[in-house]
Protein backbone atom coordinates (compact mmCIF):
# COMPACT_ATOMS: atom_id res chain seq x y z
CA UNK A 1 0.00 0.00 0.00
CA UNK A 2 2.55 2.55 1.09
CA UNK A 3 4.39 1.63 -2.00
CA UNK A 4 1.77 2.21 -4.23
CA UNK A 5 1.19 5.83 -2.42
CA UNK A 6 4.97 6.45 -3.03
CA UNK A 7 4.65 5.88 -6.77
CA UNK A 8 1.14 7.50 -7.44
CA UNK A 9 2.83 10.62 -5.27
CA UNK A 10 6.17 10.59 -7.76
CA UNK A 11 4.57 10.35 -11.05
CA UNK A 12 2.19 13.32 -9.87
CA UNK A 13 4.81 15.49 -8.53
CA UNK A 14 7.07 14.98 -11.68
CA UNK A 15 3.87 16.04 -13.80
CA UNK A 16 3.82 19.61 -12.06
CA UNK A 17 7.62 19.96 -11.82
CA UNK A 18 7.80 19.26 -15.23
CA UNK A 19 4.84 21.67 -16.24
CA UNK A 20 6.36 24.54 -13.70
CA UNK A 21 10.10 24.33 -15.86
CA UNK A 22 8.61 24.79 -19.69
CA UNK A 23 7.69 28.74 -18.92
CA UNK A 24 6.09 28.46 -22.38
CA UNK A 25 3.31 26.29 -20.85
CA UNK A 26 3.05 27.88 -17.49
CA UNK A 27 2.49 31.78 -19.70
CA UNK A 28 0.07 29.72 -22.29
CA UNK A 29 -2.13 28.07 -19.26
CA UNK A 30 -2.66 31.65 -17.66
CA UNK A 31 -3.16 33.58 -21.06
CA UNK A 32 -5.27 30.92 -22.70
CA UNK A 33 -8.87 31.27 -20.31
CA UNK A 34 -8.20 35.13 -20.67
CA UNK A 35 -7.95 34.90 -24.42
CA UNK A 36 -10.75 32.52 -24.65
CA UNK A 37 -12.52 34.98 -22.72
CA UNK A 38 -11.96 38.44 -24.66
CA UNK A 39 -12.66 36.85 -27.77
CA UNK A 40 -15.73 34.80 -26.90
CA UNK A 41 -16.76 37.80 -24.76
CA UNK A 42 -16.08 40.64 -26.95
CA UNK A 43 -16.61 38.99 -30.04
CA UNK A 44 -19.78 37.09 -29.66
CA UNK A 45 -21.25 39.30 -27.93
CA UNK A 46 -23.04 41.43 -30.21
CA UNK A 47 -23.46 39.02 -33.11
CA UNK A 48 -24.59 35.76 -31.78
CA UNK A 49 -26.67 34.57 -29.65
CA UNK A 50 -27.81 30.56 -29.28
CA UNK A 51 -31.22 29.81 -29.73
CA UNK A 52 -33.26 28.42 -26.39
CA UNK A 53 -30.99 30.73 -24.14
CA UNK A 54 -33.30 30.93 -20.77
CA UNK A 55 -34.75 34.56 -20.03
CA UNK A 56 -32.67 36.93 -19.64
CA UNK A 57 -29.69 35.37 -19.75
CA UNK A 58 -26.68 36.72 -21.90
CA UNK A 59 -24.86 34.78 -24.58
CA UNK A 60 -21.56 35.79 -22.36
CA UNK A 61 -23.16 34.53 -19.37
CA UNK A 62 -24.29 31.42 -20.69
CA UNK A 63 -20.45 30.07 -21.90
CA UNK A 64 -19.07 31.02 -19.00
CA UNK A 65 -19.38 27.45 -17.18
CA UNK A 66 -18.75 25.90 -21.10
CA UNK A 67 -15.45 27.69 -21.22
CA UNK A 68 -14.45 26.32 -18.04
CA UNK A 69 -15.35 22.61 -19.54
CA UNK A 70 -13.49 24.06 -22.58
CA UNK A 71 -10.18 24.92 -20.15
CA UNK A 72 -10.53 21.60 -18.34
CA UNK A 73 -10.62 19.67 -21.24
CA UNK A 74 -8.14 21.00 -23.20
CA UNK A 75 -5.61 20.68 -20.59
CA UNK A 76 -6.51 17.64 -18.92
CA UNK A 77 -6.87 15.93 -22.02
CA UNK A 78 -3.55 17.69 -23.01
CA UNK A 79 -1.26 17.62 -20.39
CA UNK A 80 -1.97 13.45 -20.64
CA UNK A 81 0.23 13.81 -23.64
CA UNK A 82 3.28 13.74 -21.58
CA UNK A 83 2.69 9.67 -21.92
CA UNK A 84 3.18 9.67 -25.59
CA UNK A 85 6.68 11.71 -24.77
CA UNK A 86 7.85 9.77 -22.19
CA UNK A 87 7.67 6.82 -24.41
CA UNK A 88 9.05 8.45 -27.20
CA UNK A 89 12.13 9.99 -24.64
CA UNK A 90 12.23 6.64 -23.38
CA UNK A 91 11.52 7.38 -19.62
CA UNK A 92 8.22 5.43 -19.63
CA UNK A 93 10.15 1.45 -20.13
CA UNK A 94 11.74 2.40 -16.59
CA UNK A 95 8.47 2.76 -15.04
CA UNK A 96 7.03 -0.26 -17.28
CA UNK A 97 10.10 -2.35 -15.72
CA UNK A 98 9.75 -0.99 -12.29
CA UNK A 99 7.91 -3.75 -9.76
CA UNK A 100 4.68 -1.00 -9.54
CA UNK A 101 0.97 -1.32 -10.25
CA UNK A 102 -0.09 -0.07 -13.81
CA UNK A 103 -2.92 1.32 -11.62
CA UNK A 104 -0.96 3.28 -9.48
CA UNK A 105 1.49 4.54 -12.65
CA UNK A 106 -2.20 5.98 -14.22
CA UNK A 107 -3.58 7.31 -10.79
CA UNK A 108 -0.39 9.30 -10.35
CA UNK A 109 -0.47 10.49 -14.22
CA UNK A 110 -4.01 11.33 -13.91
CA UNK A 111 -3.64 13.62 -10.41
CA UNK A 112 -1.13 15.56 -12.50
CA UNK A 113 -3.80 16.36 -15.01
CA UNK A 114 -6.17 17.11 -12.88
CA UNK A 115 -3.68 19.61 -10.86
CA UNK A 116 -3.14 21.30 -13.88
CA UNK A 117 -6.47 21.23 -15.64
CA UNK A 118 -8.00 22.95 -11.65
CA UNK A 119 -4.94 25.26 -11.43
CA UNK A 120 -6.58 26.54 -14.55
CA UNK A 121 -10.19 26.41 -13.88
CA UNK A 122 -9.43 27.96 -10.75
CA UNK A 123 -8.20 31.00 -12.40
CA UNK A 124 -11.05 31.29 -14.40
CA UNK A 125 -13.55 31.16 -11.66
CA UNK A 126 -11.94 34.26 -10.28
CA UNK A 127 -13.51 35.53 -13.58
CA UNK A 128 -17.11 34.87 -12.79
CA UNK A 129 -18.80 38.18 -11.67
CA UNK A 130 -16.95 39.86 -14.79
CA UNK A 131 -19.26 37.36 -16.65
CA UNK A 132 -22.33 38.26 -14.61
CA UNK A 133 -22.70 34.64 -12.88
CA UNK A 134 -23.49 35.31 -9.23
CA UNK A 135 -20.64 33.58 -7.20
CA UNK A 136 -21.52 33.02 -3.41
CA UNK A 137 -18.99 31.36 -1.72
CA UNK A 138 -21.18 27.66 -1.22
CA UNK A 139 -21.68 27.96 -5.57
CA UNK A 140 -17.70 28.10 -5.69
CA UNK A 141 -17.17 25.26 -3.54
CA UNK A 142 -19.95 23.00 -5.32
CA UNK A 143 -18.77 24.48 -8.81
CA UNK A 144 -14.93 23.46 -7.37
CA UNK A 145 -15.77 20.17 -6.84
CA UNK A 146 -17.64 19.58 -10.08
CA UNK A 147 -14.49 20.67 -11.85
CA UNK A 148 -12.79 18.44 -10.12
CA UNK A 149 -14.43 15.32 -11.27
CA UNK A 150 -14.54 16.59 -14.51
CA UNK A 151 -10.61 17.22 -14.74
CA UNK A 152 -10.31 13.54 -13.09
CA UNK A 153 -12.65 12.18 -15.83
CA UNK A 154 -10.95 13.79 -18.96
CA UNK A 155 -7.26 12.80 -17.95
CA UNK A 156 -8.40 9.67 -17.25
CA UNK A 157 -9.90 9.86 -21.39
CA UNK A 158 -7.06 11.35 -22.19
CA UNK A 159 -4.74 8.73 -20.50
CA UNK A 160 -6.92 5.55 -22.20
CA UNK A 161 -5.92 7.15 -25.44
CA UNK A 162 -2.50 8.93 -24.70
CA UNK A 163 -1.40 4.97 -23.70
CA UNK A 164 -2.62 3.24 -27.24
CA UNK A 165 -0.35 6.14 -29.00
CA UNK A 166 3.20 5.99 -30.20
CA UNK A 167 3.30 9.52 -31.97
CA UNK A 168 2.01 13.23 -30.62
CA UNK A 169 0.53 13.48 -34.20
CA UNK A 170 -1.71 10.83 -34.09
CA UNK A 171 -2.85 11.77 -30.35
CA UNK A 172 -3.60 15.53 -31.83
CA UNK A 173 -5.45 13.57 -34.55
CA UNK A 174 -7.96 11.37 -32.64
CA UNK A 175 -8.27 14.27 -29.76
CA UNK A 176 -9.75 16.91 -32.19
CA UNK A 177 -11.83 14.53 -33.72
CA UNK A 178 -13.41 13.26 -30.48
CA UNK A 179 -12.77 15.97 -28.21
CA UNK A 180 -14.38 19.48 -30.35
CA UNK A 181 -17.54 17.37 -30.70
CA UNK A 182 -17.70 16.32 -26.94
CA UNK A 183 -17.56 19.97 -26.30
CA UNK A 184 -19.44 21.28 -28.85
CA UNK A 185 -22.40 19.20 -27.68
CA UNK A 186 -22.31 19.04 -24.30
CA UNK A 187 -24.48 22.34 -23.84
CA UNK A 188 -21.52 24.24 -23.17
CA UNK A 189 -22.09 26.23 -26.40
CA UNK A 190 -25.83 25.89 -27.22
CA UNK A 191 -28.88 24.09 -25.28
CA UNK A 192 -30.27 21.22 -26.48
CA UNK A 193 -33.74 23.03 -26.06
CA UNK A 194 -33.14 25.03 -29.55
CA UNK A 195 -31.24 22.54 -31.39
CA UNK A 196 -32.56 19.75 -34.36
CA UNK A 197 -33.64 16.68 -33.18
CA UNK A 198 -30.92 14.68 -33.63
CA UNK A 199 -28.34 16.70 -32.46
CA UNK A 200 -30.26 16.97 -29.04
CA UNK A 201 -30.13 13.35 -29.26
CA UNK A 202 -25.90 13.42 -29.22
CA UNK A 203 -26.41 16.09 -26.70
CA UNK A 204 -28.12 13.23 -24.34
CA UNK A 205 -25.54 10.88 -25.00
CA UNK A 206 -22.53 13.07 -24.46
CA UNK A 207 -21.41 12.41 -21.17
CA UNK A 208 -19.76 16.31 -20.79
CA UNK A 209 -23.26 17.33 -21.09
CA UNK A 210 -23.97 16.00 -17.33
CA UNK A 211 -20.36 17.85 -15.91
CA UNK A 212 -21.85 21.05 -17.90
CA UNK A 213 -24.89 20.66 -16.23
CA UNK A 214 -23.95 20.37 -12.64
CA UNK A 215 -21.50 23.19 -13.10
CA UNK A 216 -24.57 25.26 -14.30
CA UNK A 217 -26.57 24.28 -11.49
CA UNK A 218 -23.86 24.83 -8.92
CA UNK A 219 -23.23 28.51 -10.60
CA UNK A 220 -27.29 28.58 -10.06
CA UNK A 221 -27.72 27.41 -6.61
CA UNK A 222 -30.10 29.74 -4.95
CA UNK A 223 -31.82 30.56 -8.00
CA UNK A 224 -32.10 27.30 -10.17
CA UNK A 225 -35.02 28.90 -12.32
CA UNK A 226 -32.23 31.59 -13.87
CA UNK A 227 -30.27 28.18 -15.06
CA UNK A 228 -33.04 27.73 -17.96
CA UNK A 229 -33.92 24.08 -18.96
CA UNK A 230 -31.64 21.65 -17.59
CA UNK A 231 -31.43 17.35 -16.96
CA UNK A 232 -31.95 16.70 -13.51
CA UNK A 233 -29.10 17.11 -10.58
CA UNK A 234 -29.20 13.49 -9.49
CA UNK A 235 -29.15 12.25 -12.92
CA UNK A 236 -27.02 14.34 -14.04
CA UNK A 237 -24.48 13.82 -10.72
CA UNK A 238 -24.90 9.75 -11.38
CA UNK A 239 -23.94 10.04 -14.77
CA UNK A 240 -20.64 12.24 -14.09
CA UNK A 241 -19.69 9.94 -11.68
CA UNK A 242 -20.02 6.71 -13.69
CA UNK A 243 -18.31 8.17 -16.66
CA UNK A 244 -15.60 9.10 -14.22
CA UNK A 245 -15.28 5.57 -13.15
CA UNK A 246 -15.68 4.03 -16.37
CA UNK A 247 -12.55 6.48 -17.85
CA UNK A 248 -10.80 5.13 -14.85
CA UNK A 249 -10.73 1.73 -15.28
CA UNK A 250 -10.42 2.70 -19.20
CA UNK A 251 -7.39 4.02 -18.52
CA UNK A 252 -5.85 1.09 -16.35
CA UNK A 253 -6.71 -1.28 -18.66
CA UNK A 254 -5.47 0.54 -21.36
CA UNK A 255 -1.53 1.24 -19.68
CA UNK A 256 -1.85 -2.52 -18.58
CA UNK A 257 -1.93 -3.51 -22.33
CA UNK A 258 0.90 -1.71 -23.17
CA UNK A 259 4.11 -3.18 -24.35
CA UNK A 260 7.43 -1.25 -25.55
CA UNK A 261 7.99 -1.88 -28.66
CA UNK B 1 22.99 -26.55 -8.77
CA UNK B 2 19.99 -24.77 -10.76
CA UNK B 3 19.18 -22.39 -7.74
CA UNK B 4 22.75 -21.11 -8.11
CA UNK B 5 21.30 -19.84 -12.06
CA UNK B 6 20.67 -16.28 -12.48
CA UNK B 7 19.28 -16.26 -15.73
CA UNK B 8 17.58 -19.83 -17.03
CA UNK B 9 16.30 -19.56 -20.39
CA UNK B 10 14.58 -22.73 -22.20
CA UNK B 11 13.28 -23.08 -25.49
CA UNK B 12 12.22 -19.71 -25.40
CA UNK B 13 10.60 -18.48 -29.06
CA UNK B 14 9.32 -15.26 -29.78
CA UNK B 15 7.59 -13.94 -33.05
CA UNK B 16 6.44 -10.36 -34.78
CA UNK B 17 3.83 -11.36 -36.89
CA UNK B 18 5.32 -13.66 -39.26
CA UNK B 19 8.69 -13.32 -38.86
CA UNK B 20 10.89 -15.40 -35.98
CA UNK B 21 12.79 -13.16 -33.82
CA UNK B 22 13.63 -16.02 -31.01
CA UNK B 23 13.73 -19.47 -32.67
CA UNK B 24 14.38 -21.72 -29.47
CA UNK B 25 17.05 -19.94 -27.40
CA UNK B 26 18.70 -21.25 -24.40
CA UNK B 27 20.81 -20.08 -21.88
CA UNK B 28 22.08 -20.44 -18.96
CA UNK B 29 23.68 -17.12 -16.78
CA UNK B 30 25.55 -18.15 -13.46
CA UNK B 31 25.35 -15.82 -10.27
CA UNK B 32 28.18 -13.26 -10.17
CA UNK B 33 29.25 -13.83 -13.85
CA UNK B 34 29.02 -10.89 -15.88
CA UNK B 35 27.85 -12.32 -19.53
CA UNK B 36 27.87 -10.66 -22.66
CA UNK B 37 25.51 -11.75 -25.71
CA UNK B 38 26.99 -11.21 -29.09
CA UNK B 39 25.59 -10.71 -32.07
CA UNK B 40 24.50 -9.06 -35.06
CA UNK B 41 21.68 -6.22 -35.49
CA UNK B 42 18.78 -8.31 -35.90
CA UNK B 43 20.14 -11.40 -35.04
CA UNK B 44 17.18 -11.71 -31.64
CA UNK B 45 19.20 -9.69 -28.64
CA UNK B 46 17.24 -7.03 -28.28
CA UNK B 47 14.05 -9.37 -27.97
CA UNK B 48 15.39 -11.48 -25.58
CA UNK B 49 16.65 -8.50 -23.62
CA UNK B 50 12.89 -7.42 -23.79
CA UNK B 51 11.52 -10.53 -22.76
CA UNK B 52 14.18 -10.69 -19.61
CA UNK B 53 13.24 -7.45 -18.86
CA UNK B 54 9.62 -8.14 -18.43
CA UNK B 55 8.87 -5.35 -21.17
CA UNK B 56 7.51 -8.41 -23.54
CA UNK B 57 5.83 -11.21 -22.39
CA UNK B 58 7.40 -14.50 -24.21
CA UNK B 59 5.43 -16.31 -26.69
CA UNK B 60 6.93 -19.92 -25.80
CA UNK B 61 9.51 -21.59 -23.75
CA UNK B 62 10.62 -20.51 -20.33
CA UNK B 63 12.37 -17.54 -18.61
CA UNK B 64 13.42 -17.70 -14.76
CA UNK B 65 15.44 -15.07 -13.25
CA UNK B 66 16.18 -16.19 -9.63
CA UNK B 67 14.19 -19.21 -10.00
CA UNK B 68 11.16 -16.47 -10.47
CA UNK B 69 9.23 -17.40 -13.87
CA UNK B 70 9.23 -13.70 -16.08
CA UNK B 71 5.31 -14.41 -17.34
CA UNK B 72 3.73 -15.60 -13.96
CA UNK B 73 5.86 -13.70 -11.52
CA UNK B 74 6.68 -10.27 -13.19
CA UNK B 75 6.81 -8.21 -9.77
CA UNK B 76 9.00 -10.42 -8.14
CA UNK B 77 11.36 -10.76 -11.05
CA UNK B 78 11.30 -6.75 -11.37
CA UNK B 79 12.22 -7.10 -8.05
CA UNK B 80 15.89 -8.83 -9.04
CA UNK B 81 16.53 -6.47 -12.07
CA UNK B 82 18.43 -3.33 -12.48
CA UNK B 83 18.20 -2.32 -16.28
CA UNK B 84 20.19 -0.36 -18.63
CA UNK B 85 18.29 0.29 -21.89
CA UNK B 86 19.97 1.17 -25.34
CA UNK B 87 18.04 4.69 -25.51
CA UNK B 88 18.16 6.88 -22.23
CA UNK B 89 15.34 6.28 -19.91
CA UNK B 90 16.37 9.24 -17.74
CA UNK B 91 13.97 12.17 -17.75
CA UNK B 92 16.16 15.49 -19.63
CA UNK B 93 14.02 18.12 -17.94
CA UNK B 94 14.46 16.81 -14.26
CA UNK B 95 18.01 16.90 -12.46
CA UNK B 96 20.18 14.06 -11.57
CA UNK B 97 19.19 13.83 -8.40
CA UNK B 98 15.06 14.17 -9.22
CA UNK B 99 16.08 11.27 -11.49
CA UNK B 100 17.20 8.81 -8.92
CA UNK B 101 14.34 10.22 -6.48
CA UNK B 102 11.54 8.93 -8.78
CA UNK B 103 13.43 5.85 -9.43
CA UNK B 104 14.04 5.30 -5.54
CA UNK B 105 10.06 5.82 -5.04
CA UNK B 106 9.08 3.59 -8.04
CA UNK B 107 11.20 0.66 -6.35
CA UNK B 108 9.65 1.36 -2.51
CA UNK B 109 12.58 3.48 -0.86
CA UNK B 110 12.03 6.77 0.36
CA UNK B 111 12.90 8.89 2.92
CA UNK B 112 16.33 9.20 4.38
CA UNK B 113 17.49 5.86 3.25
CA UNK B 114 17.23 6.52 -0.15
CA UNK B 115 18.71 9.67 0.45
CA UNK B 116 21.71 7.93 1.78
CA UNK B 117 21.77 5.55 -0.87
CA UNK B 118 21.10 8.28 -3.98
CA UNK B 119 24.40 10.37 -2.00
CA UNK B 120 26.33 7.25 -2.29
CA UNK B 121 25.69 6.61 -5.77
CA UNK B 122 26.54 9.38 -7.37
CA UNK B 123 29.93 9.96 -5.22
CA UNK B 124 30.90 6.78 -6.16
CA UNK B 125 29.86 7.29 -9.95
CA UNK B 126 31.69 11.07 -9.94
CA UNK B 127 28.41 12.99 -10.08
CA UNK B 128 28.20 14.41 -6.86
CA UNK B 129 29.23 17.86 -8.30
CA UNK B 130 26.51 17.38 -10.88
CA UNK B 131 23.57 16.24 -8.50
CA UNK B 132 21.81 19.44 -8.97
CA UNK B 133 22.02 19.91 -12.72
CA UNK B 134 19.49 18.50 -15.26
CA UNK B 135 20.11 15.43 -17.50
CA UNK B 136 19.80 17.64 -20.43
CA UNK B 137 22.93 19.46 -20.02
CA UNK B 138 25.03 16.74 -18.79
CA UNK B 139 27.49 14.70 -21.97
CA UNK B 140 26.24 11.31 -23.20
CA UNK B 141 28.84 9.56 -21.23
CA UNK B 142 27.90 11.45 -17.76
CA UNK B 143 23.74 10.43 -18.89
CA UNK B 144 25.13 6.71 -18.89
CA UNK B 145 26.42 6.80 -15.63
CA UNK B 146 23.74 8.26 -14.12
CA UNK B 147 21.65 5.78 -16.23
CA UNK B 148 23.74 2.89 -14.47
CA UNK B 149 23.38 4.82 -10.90
CA UNK B 150 19.66 4.36 -11.54
CA UNK B 151 19.65 0.93 -12.30
CA UNK B 152 21.73 0.00 -9.26
CA UNK B 153 20.01 2.06 -6.90
CA UNK B 154 17.41 -0.73 -5.24
CA UNK B 155 20.73 -2.93 -4.96
CA UNK B 156 19.54 -5.38 -7.87
CA UNK B 157 21.06 -9.08 -8.20
CA UNK B 158 21.08 -9.13 -11.89
CA UNK B 159 22.16 -5.89 -14.02
CA UNK B 160 20.82 -6.06 -17.83
CA UNK B 161 22.49 -3.71 -19.70
CA UNK B 162 21.12 -3.28 -24.06
CA UNK B 163 24.14 -2.66 -25.83
CA UNK B 164 25.44 -0.36 -23.30
CA UNK B 165 28.59 0.91 -25.15
CA UNK B 166 27.18 2.26 -27.90
CA UNK B 167 27.68 5.75 -29.01
CA UNK B 168 30.53 6.04 -26.39
CA UNK B 169 33.52 7.23 -26.94
CA UNK B 170 36.93 4.88 -26.55
CA UNK B 171 37.12 6.41 -22.99
CA UNK B 172 33.64 6.65 -21.86
CA UNK B 173 33.44 2.81 -23.15
CA UNK B 174 36.72 1.81 -21.01
CA UNK B 175 35.20 3.70 -17.65
CA UNK B 176 32.01 1.55 -18.16
CA UNK B 177 33.82 -1.97 -18.47
CA UNK B 178 35.50 -0.84 -15.01
CA UNK B 179 32.50 -0.08 -13.67
CA UNK B 180 30.93 -3.39 -14.16
CA UNK B 181 33.47 -5.05 -13.06
CA UNK B 182 33.04 -3.10 -9.63
CA UNK B 183 29.61 -3.73 -9.69
CA UNK B 184 30.11 -7.47 -9.71
CA UNK B 185 33.31 -7.29 -7.18
CA UNK B 186 31.47 -5.06 -4.70
CA UNK B 187 27.86 -5.27 -5.17
CA UNK B 188 27.96 -9.40 -5.75
CA UNK B 189 26.16 -8.78 -9.37
CA UNK B 190 25.43 -10.70 -12.07
CA UNK B 191 25.69 -8.66 -15.10
CA UNK B 192 23.99 -9.63 -18.82
CA UNK B 193 24.93 -7.11 -21.51
CA UNK B 194 23.85 -7.57 -25.39
CA UNK B 195 26.50 -6.30 -27.69
CA UNK B 196 28.23 -5.93 -31.19
CA UNK B 197 31.05 -4.42 -30.35
CA UNK B 198 34.14 -6.90 -29.65
CA UNK B 199 36.08 -5.29 -27.47
CA UNK B 200 33.17 -5.63 -24.97
CA UNK B 201 32.72 -9.32 -25.26
CA UNK B 202 36.26 -10.06 -24.77
CA UNK B 203 35.97 -8.41 -21.36
CA UNK B 204 33.42 -10.86 -19.99
CA UNK B 205 33.80 -13.68 -18.37
CA UNK B 206 31.81 -15.49 -20.76
CA UNK B 207 29.68 -14.99 -24.18
CA UNK B 208 26.74 -16.18 -25.47
CA UNK B 209 26.83 -15.75 -29.51
CA UNK B 210 23.70 -14.73 -30.91
CA UNK B 211 22.39 -15.21 -34.65
CA UNK B 212 19.29 -15.71 -36.27
CA UNK B 213 17.62 -16.05 -33.06
CA UNK B 214 19.76 -18.92 -31.86
CA UNK B 215 22.35 -19.06 -29.09
CA UNK B 216 24.79 -21.32 -31.37
CA UNK B 217 27.60 -21.18 -28.94
CA UNK B 218 28.41 -20.36 -25.40
CA UNK B 219 31.51 -20.38 -22.93
CA UNK B 220 34.73 -18.50 -22.07
CA UNK B 221 36.23 -15.99 -24.60
CA UNK B 222 39.23 -18.30 -24.75
CA UNK B 223 37.38 -21.76 -24.85
CA UNK B 224 35.26 -20.13 -28.24
CA UNK B 225 38.39 -19.14 -29.35
CA UNK B 226 39.47 -22.48 -29.44
CA UNK B 227 37.23 -23.70 -31.66
CA UNK B 228 38.57 -21.84 -34.15
CA UNK B 229 41.74 -24.17 -35.80
CA UNK B 230 44.72 -22.65 -35.13
CA UNK B 231 44.89 -19.44 -37.18
CA UNK B 232 43.16 -17.41 -39.16
CA UNK B 233 44.73 -16.52 -42.65
CA UNK B 234 42.75 -13.79 -44.99
CA UNK B 235 43.99 -13.22 -48.68
CA UNK B 236 42.73 -10.69 -50.39
CA UNK B 237 43.09 -11.48 -54.61
CA UNK B 238 41.77 -9.80 -57.57
CA UNK B 239 40.21 -12.97 -58.93
CA UNK B 240 39.18 -14.40 -54.97
CA UNK B 241 37.06 -17.35 -56.48
CA UNK B 242 40.21 -18.66 -59.16
CA UNK B 243 42.10 -18.37 -56.28
CA UNK B 244 39.80 -20.16 -53.85
CA UNK B 245 40.11 -23.24 -56.14
CA UNK B 246 43.86 -22.96 -56.41
CA UNK B 247 43.96 -23.28 -52.85
CA UNK B 248 42.26 -25.69 -52.78
CA UNK B 249 43.60 -28.11 -54.90
CA UNK B 250 47.48 -27.14 -53.98
CA UNK B 251 47.01 -27.26 -50.27
CA UNK B 252 43.85 -29.44 -49.74
CA UNK B 253 42.40 -27.09 -46.66
CA UNK B 254 39.35 -25.69 -46.46
CA UNK B 255 39.02 -22.21 -47.37
CA UNK B 256 35.93 -20.15 -47.68
CA UNK B 257 34.73 -16.64 -49.26
CA UNK B 258 33.52 -14.59 -47.16
CA UNK B 259 33.11 -10.63 -47.79
CA UNK B 260 35.18 -10.95 -50.94
CA UNK B 261 38.20 -12.07 -49.08
CA UNK B 262 39.76 -15.62 -49.06
CA UNK B 263 40.16 -17.13 -45.16
CA UNK B 264 41.77 -20.19 -43.83
CA UNK B 265 41.83 -21.48 -40.51
CA UNK B 266 44.85 -23.25 -40.10
CA UNK B 267 47.75 -24.18 -37.32
CA UNK B 268 50.94 -23.22 -38.03
CA UNK B 269 49.77 -19.78 -39.79
CA UNK B 270 53.26 -18.30 -40.66
CA UNK B 271 54.54 -21.26 -41.98
CA UNK B 272 50.95 -21.79 -44.53
CA UNK B 273 51.31 -18.09 -45.37
CA UNK B 274 55.25 -18.67 -46.58
CA UNK B 275 53.62 -21.45 -48.73
CA UNK B 276 50.77 -19.21 -49.93
CA UNK B 277 53.12 -16.60 -50.71
CA UNK B 278 55.69 -18.74 -52.73
CA UNK B 279 53.16 -20.78 -54.24
CA UNK B 280 50.98 -17.84 -56.20
CA UNK B 281 53.15 -14.52 -56.01
CA UNK B 282 50.78 -13.05 -58.31
CA UNK B 283 47.41 -13.98 -57.57
CA UNK B 284 47.80 -12.61 -53.72
CA UNK B 285 47.38 -8.88 -53.04
CA UNK B 286 47.48 -8.36 -49.36
CA UNK B 287 47.84 -11.30 -46.87
CA UNK B 288 46.72 -11.18 -43.13
CA UNK B 289 47.51 -13.73 -40.33
CA UNK B 290 46.43 -13.89 -36.94
CA UNK B 291 45.41 -15.07 -33.26
CA UNK B 292 41.19 -15.77 -33.55
CA UNK B 293 39.25 -13.24 -32.36
CA UNK B 294 35.60 -13.42 -31.43
CA UNK B 295 35.24 -12.01 -34.78
CA UNK B 296 36.71 -15.14 -36.33
CA UNK B 297 34.64 -17.33 -33.93
CA UNK B 298 31.32 -15.69 -35.31
CA UNK B 299 32.46 -16.00 -38.78
CA UNK B 300 33.83 -19.89 -38.25
CA UNK B 301 30.11 -20.82 -36.79
CA UNK B 302 27.70 -18.87 -39.26
CA UNK B 303 29.71 -17.72 -42.41
CA UNK B 304 29.44 -14.78 -42.04
CA UNK B 305 30.66 -11.66 -40.76
CA UNK B 306 29.29 -10.14 -38.01
CA UNK B 307 29.28 -6.54 -39.78
CA UNK B 308 27.50 -7.39 -42.42
CA UNK B 309 24.27 -5.42 -42.95
CA UNK B 310 25.33 -3.21 -40.25
CA UNK B 311 25.89 0.79 -40.24
CA UNK B 312 29.26 1.35 -40.04
CA UNK B 313 29.39 3.23 -36.76
CA UNK B 314 31.24 0.99 -34.29
CA UNK B 315 33.12 -0.89 -36.88
CA UNK B 316 36.23 -2.50 -35.04
CA UNK B 317 39.54 -1.37 -36.90
CA UNK B 318 40.52 -5.24 -35.96
CA UNK B 319 38.54 -6.77 -39.30
CA UNK B 320 41.37 -7.73 -42.01
CA UNK B 321 40.58 -6.05 -45.33
CA UNK B 322 37.90 -3.20 -43.96
CA UNK B 323 34.67 -2.66 -45.52
CA UNK B 324 33.99 -3.89 -48.82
Amino acid sequence: MKHHFLTVMTLWRREIVRFARQRSRVTGAFAQPLVFWILLGGGLRASFRPPGLPDGMSSVEYFYPGIIALMLLFTAIFSTISVVEDRQAGFLQGVLVAPVSRAAVVLGQALGSTTLAMLQGLLFLVLAPIAGVPLTPLSALAALAVMLIMAFSLSNLGLTIAWRMTSTQGFHAIMNLLLLPLWLLSGAFFPATGAPWWIAWIMTVDPLTYGITLLRRAFYLANPVAAGQLPPAAISLGITLLFCCVAAAAAVGSARRSTVR
Amino acid sequence: MSDAAAIEVENLRHRYGKREALAGVSLRVAERDIVSLLGPNGSGKTTLFKILSTLLPPVAGSVRIFGHDVARQPHAVRRCLGIVFQHPSLDPKLTVRENLLHQGHLYGLHGRPLRLRLEGLLAEFGLAERGADLVATLSGGLQRRVELAKALLHEPRLLLLDEPSTGLDPGARHDLTRMLQRVRHERGATILLTTHILDDAEQSDRVGIIDQGRVIAEGTPAELKARVGGDVISLLAARPDALLEKLRARFACEAVLVDGMVRIERAQGHEFVRDVVEAFPEEVQSITFGKPTLEDVFVHLTGHRLWLAQEGGDRQGRVQGGSP
